[in-house]
């Protein structure tokens, strides 16, 4: 996807330790006043673009463009980007106000000015009755908004954020996403996030890019990441999901036929393929059937037999659970909740057959070769 | 709790205490000697019988030129070397702690060497190194001495002080666009002050106190335990131990001063709150 006014640019970017390739080609532009998240497990490149965009690295090979200007070998003190760090990184020997005033006293502007910038930031993230206390004597959540102030009282082009939200209890975290937002709102600067958890990039951001080994896997919208998954990786990485592949029987306007592994064949709609390459027949492919996507009954359905279940009734997170099912001879590893429990209420048993359908315009599929 | 059980365990504290207090005595009591001899009137010119209280000593502590000439020399040189080698000595405990480059290891190693290796080989060798040079001995091949032992001193025990360093705050300095001498003036320098101020005071103190290095570099200089023990032949004056009372009284001030900078710095920085 294009963005029309791009404040930060990567261009073929490559980062490269001896023969360990960090992040192979990131590729990819983010939008004036977009809140756009960089989604990968540990160890993905997420946190070595952000440190490429800020400066702390530099690229090798490849460019990175901050306001349509060449910064890939420009120290960080001479980018127009600020980064609140994963663990703050406050200043312990300065009170917060003199942490904020920082940036803006590096840049010699006048101390009047400054006085003014730093309260009104300070106002910003409601701190402004602990300009005079020291960092320690403030609680995380605290000293997350003293280091959202002191980024952000330099107006930057855009603002870097590498996992803020990592170091805070649960529930701080959720009222700090909302408050991230509102501020993300009112300065109107473009945020670039990093983060492992995917709730907190699906509910956040405008956009996502989902890094896996060091590859951007996927650049998109939080539901186009979720429902039209272009990668494999992307597909199992976000949400549960059951991926089943298979063969290409037949391919047509009126959608796909495919046949999976154990001889069931499953008929995917024309608008729900992630590829947009021609798909014909032979293509192995993995059809995606999320969890939610699953129900029992329905017209025509397929048939699955229920063959144990590893933690019977067991709460396994948000949406779904466990329950070990057989989609004919293909493995089914997670069902809705609301379908286990249907399961559970008709008194289905191990082995019995029951008739499942795939709703609304999932599923979706991908090449695999 | 039964009683014998009781009564044991008191003995056993008692025991401890007792130990305490023997190992204080043993630490403590030649200093305590030191101070408690300057106010001795000795009869002769050893201070080394107790023979009658006395203040003259303390009313005319410079009655002995030689000795006085002595410790300002002592002094002087600790003031120069102290400085020298605290700029250097800092300079590479930071390189060690911040950066990897090739041959730190090496220089981790044998940055102990001149604390570990004996003084008597030091001090020979070096003086060896002079005299095949040519340089005469003096105030400056004692400075050049004192140096050498020190820079290792104050590197090693300001690379422990700053091991957990949170270098992230001169990455946070720069991004805020703070240039990198701004960010170290800053940030890491007021951080980590402390820990250059105690082990520039401790490397002073070794420079005072230094005898079989200086003695083998110093040639006609003289420096205050060099005038002790040469004279101690001829006189042990109480003035000795007014002298080094006072020496001992101005460490204890800086201490006692450092500490209570330190710890009013402590209470700013780490509040009732912070959880590291």
């Amino acid at each position: 996807m294009d963005v029309g006014d791009p404040v930060v640019k990567l261009e073929n970017v490559r980062k490269q330790y001896g023969s360990f390739i960090a992040v192979h080609q990131a590729d990819f532009s983010i939008g004036r006043g977009e809140f756009f998240a960089m989604l990968g497990p540990s160890g993905c490149g997420k946190t070595t673009t952000l440190k490429m965009i800020a400066g702390f690295e530099q690229p090798t090979a490849g460019h990175v463009f901050l306001e349509g200007e060449d910064v890939s070998h420009t120290p960080p003190h001479k980018r127009n980007v600020n980064t609140v760090f994963q663990q703050y990184a406050l200043f312990p020997h300065m009170s917060v106000f003199d942490n904020v005033a920082f940036g803006p006293r590096s840049k010699k502007l006048p101390e009047a000015e400054v006085k003014t910038r730093v309260a009104e930031m300070l106002d910003v993230v409601r701190l402004g009755e602990f300009a005079q206390r020291r960092p320690a004597q403030l609680s995380g959540g605290q000293q997350q908004r003293v280091a959202l102030a002191r980024a952000l009282v330099n107006y930057p082009s855009a603002l870097l954020l590498d996992e803020p939200l990592a170091a805070l209890d649960l529930k701080l975290r959720e009222a700090m996403q909302i408050e991230l937002k509102r501020i993300q709102r009112e300065v109107g600067i473009t945020f670039v996030f990093v983060t492992h958890d995917q709730g907190e990039a699906l509910t956040m951001s405008d956009r996502i890019a989902v890094m896996s080994e060091g590859r951007v896997e996927q650049v998109g919208a939080p539901v186009d990441i979720y429902a039209r998954p272009e990668t494999l990786f992307v597909a199992g990485f976000i949400g549960s999901a059951n991926l089943l592949p298979g063969t290409i029987v037949s391919s047509d306007g009126g959608g796909t036929r495919v046949l999976l592994l154990d001889g069931t064949e499953v008929v995917v709609a024309a608008g729900n393929s992630a590829s947009s390459a021609a798909l014909s027949q032979g293509n192995q492919v993995t059809v995606m059937l999320r969890p939610e996507q699953v129900v029992l009954g329905g017209e025509g359905a397929m048939k699955v037999f229920v063959t144990g279940c590893k933690r019977e009734g067991a709460f396994c997170g948000r949406n779904s659970v466990h329950a070990l099912a057989r989609l004919c001879s293909v493995h089914v590893g997670r069902v809705a909740r609301n379908c286990w429990f249907h399961f559970y209420q008709r008194r289905f048993h191990r082995g019995s057959a029951v008739v499942i359908a795939a709703s609304s315009s999932y599923p979706s599929h991908q090449r695999t070769t | 709790m039964t009683r014998a059980h009781d009564s044991k365990q008191k003995w056993g504290r008692r025991g401890i205490n007792g130990f305490a207090v023997a190992a204080m005595l043993y630490l403590f009591a030649p200093i305590f000697m030191i101070v408690l001899f300057s106010f001795n009137n000795p009869k002769g010119r050893f201070n080394i019988v107790w023979n009658g209280f006395t203040l003259k000593n303390w009313a005319n502590p410079f009655s002995h030129p030689e000795l006085t000439d002595a410790l300002v020399v002592s002094l002087e040189i600790a003031f120069i070397s102290t400085l020298i080698a605290t700029v250097l000595g800092t300079s590479i405990a930071l390189a060690l702690s911040r950066y990897k480059f090739k041959g730190s290891g090496g220089v981790n190693l044998f940055l102990v060497l001149p604390l570990t290796s004996p003084e008597v080989v030091l001090g020979s060798s070096l003086a060896t190194l002079f005299l095949a040079r040519g340089v005469s001995f003096g105030i400056v091949t004692v400075i050049i001495a004192h140096v050498m032992f020190q820079v290792s001193f104050v590197a090693v025990t300001l690379r422990a002080r700053i091991r957990g360093f949170d270098w992230s705050l001169e990455q946070a300095a720069m991004d805020l666009g703070a240039s990198p001498r701004r960010a170290f003036w800053k940030i890491t320098f007021p951080l980590i002050l402390p820990g250059i101020l105690a082990a520039a005071l401790l490397s002073f103190a070794l420079s005072i106190d230094d005898f079989i290095i200086t003695f083998f570099n110093a040639g006609s200089l003289v420096t205050f335990p060099l005038q002790i023990f040469g004279a101690s032949r001829v006189a042990i004056p109480p003035q000795i131990n007014v002298l080094a009372t006072m020496l001992l009284m101005g460490s204890i001030a800086i201490l006692v001063g450092s500490l209570i900078i330190e710890s009013r710095r402590r209470r700013l920085n780490a509040g009732p709150e912070s959880k590291r």
